[in-house]
């Protein structure tokens, strides 16, 4: 009894579900049901020898120490990071959108331009910038009295390093939302403030923060869920060294399962990184509604 | 009031030039002769130019095969993807069937979830039926963008039921609908997702260097990881080969970058 005009659409959609269905619902419900066997190079090779192991793989992530140094750098990634780059964002967006800057579609996309380059090629740049001996960025720290740092040599430092690479490719991205919402907001707000005598940071915070409050909270748990899953800067600049500061939650399942071929732990990780990912979206939109309530 | 401007412009300047420096850098040491980077304080400009490094890219590290790997997916990967996901996103805004809005609520609802985490069950699911070290393995994530139908969708949501409705009374089928009247019209976001899925595919990285295990079939960011590891020294090559990386994708977006920002904010500022 379907009539013709429902068979052409699900003609139109079928395609585009059932790839859907088996490329990403099948992996990602199988992820969950792999986590709980012994899934390694032996069934790899042989299917019988995997058997069902209930949550052992899950126990022994939990006493093992480099997971716990995975989920400890992630979590300074994003601590670090998603606040820095946000700022970033907001400051590059908050200047651009005042009226008396110049020449702006020209800065907008040169800003921007760094976020659409292959991100494996512009880790290894920076891996050079970053030189302790060689690299600009301490040449410009040594050629104003500063000492030079061993950015990606020493464990306190590879973090950030990483971070000021992370940065400088991603802030482009959020800075052209924020600048899209900035220019909803009337000019009359900000003159109307100005002649209430406010400053501008007194403007910021009264008229620009509360107009781009939902935006900021999308963007943060956005950028949060994408620094859990920093993968490429590690194993290109670093490989999870110095002395591991640098091994992500991603990196360690990526070893995991496609070197030690642990394929049931590794999906543990993974779903692990998941759970981790929902939480704190969870806890953003909760303390969101606390906080703002009336006008989100 | 004017110094203030002086001071905003030049600052915004100075921010342009922090951005701008590492690419432009990358491009000047590509240009340098051998060791001419690896001294302090760094050249910003060669001493002597030269193309070896480009040269030897091409003629002894199989630079030719990688950008071919690279452009092939990218451009397999771009067709594939709209043929998949432009007739869903279209009919999940303008054609009505059973469990319409509950479907779509439910891959709205999938977005949450990082593809990241099936990479592993994928992986064995296309080594079981041979599609590792594949074009075609190396494929399939592009075809199940529940992103893409998405973006589809939001904008189709736009076309005039009447339009739709006048062909229907011509007595056009719904697939003459879609090639004569729908495809045209959505021509601007079919531009946007095609350049959205060429840069992912061309830039991505975790999955070819997952399932592209024979040298031969890597893409371009694999071949770069891998040569950074064996060339960690050889400054001048490795961004000789940096710029062959990125300087397309770069150009592309230069040229197309209004259908990139807009269907950018079109995703995230409305969705």
């Amino acid at each position: 009894m379907i009539s013709r005009r429902e068979r052409a659409a699900w003609g139109f959609v079928a395609p585009s579900l059932i790839a859907i269905a088996i490329f990403f619902v099948i992996p990602v419900v199988s992820s969950l049901l792999l986590s709980l066997t012994d899934f390694d190079i032996y069934a790899l090779a042989d299917l019988g020898n995997m058997r069902f192991v209930g949550l052992q793989n899950y126990e022994r992530l939990l006493t093992n120490p480099l997971f716990w140094q995975a989920m400890k750098n992630t979590v300074w990634f994003s601590v670090l990071g998603v606040p820095l780059a946000i700022g970033a964002s907001l400051a590059a967006a908050v200047i651009l959108n005042a009226r008396t800057i110049k020449w702006r579609p020209v800065w907008r996309v040169m800003f921007f331009a760094p976020y659409v380059t292959t991100l494996v090629a512009t880790a290894v740049l920076w891996n050079y910038l970053l030189h302790t001996r060689y690299g600009v960025i301490n040449w410009a720290l040594t050629s104003v009295g500063l000492p030079a740092v061993d950015w990606l040599g020493n464990p306190d430092t590879s973090i950030p390093a990483i971070l000021i690479f992370v940065v400088w490719k991603i802030f482009g991205y959020n800075m052209l939302i924020f600048l899209a919402v900035l220019q909803t907001v009337p000019d009359d707000l900000y003159e109307a403030a100005r002649i209430d005598g406010a400053g501008p940071w007194a403007r910021f915070t009264n008229v620009t923060l509360p107009a781009i409050a939902p935006t900021l909270l999308l963007v943060s748990i956005i950028s949060v869920a994408g620094f859990f899953q920093l993968f490429a800067e590690p194993y290109v600049m670093t490989q999870g060294g110095p002395a591991q500061s640098t091994v992500t939650v991603l990196y360690f399942m990526y070893e995991e399962g496609f070197k030690w071929w642990n394929l049931g732990s590794a999906s543990a990780v993974a779903f692990i990184l998941f759970l981790c990912i929902f939480a704190v979206t969870m806890v953003q939109l909760a303390v969101s509604r606390r906080l703002g309530g009336d006008h989100t | 009031m004017k110094p203030r401007v002086i001071l905003l412009n030049v600052g915004v300047a100075l921010i342009g030039l922090i951005v701008l420096f590492p690419l432009l850098w990358m491009l000047s040491v590509s240009f340098m002769s051998t060791g001419e980077a690896a001294v302090f304080p760094p050249p910003l400009l060669p001493g002597r130019w030269t193309l070896e490094h480009y040269r030897d890219l091409f003629v002894n590290q199989g630079m030719g095969r990688y950008m071919w790997n690279s452009f092939a997916l990218a451009t397999l990967a771009t067709g594939l993807a709209l043929a998949f996901t432009v007739p869903a996103g279209y009919a999940f805004a303008k054609l009505t069937f059973k469990g319409r809005d509950r479907l779509f609520q439910l891959l709205i609802g999938a977005l949450v979830i990082p593809a990241q985490i099936g990479t592993l069950p994928l992986f064995l699911m296309l080594k079981s039926i041979g599609l590792v070290n594949t074009y075609a393995g190396a494929l399939v994530p592009w075809l199940a963008s529940i992103f893409g139908l998405f973006l589809v969708r939001q904008y189709a949501l736009s076309i005039p039921d009447e339009m739709l409705e006048a062909a229907r009374i011509d007595g056009a089928s719904e697939g003459q609908i879609f090639r004569r009247i729908v495809l045209p019209t959505l021509t601007p976001i079919l531009v946007t997702l095609g350049l959205f899925v060429f840069l992912g595919s061309w830039n991505d990285f975790l999955w070819p260097l997952i399932i592209l295990t024979d040298q031969s079939n890597y893409t371009l960011p694999v071949a770069l990881a891998a040569l950074s590891r064996e060339h960690v020294q050889d400054i001048e090559l490795m961004m000789a080969g940096a710029v062959i990386t990125v300087a397309p994708v770069l150009i592309l977006f230069l040229a197309l970058q209004r259908f990139y920002i807009r269907g950018m904010l079109a995703g995230s500022v409305k969705g």
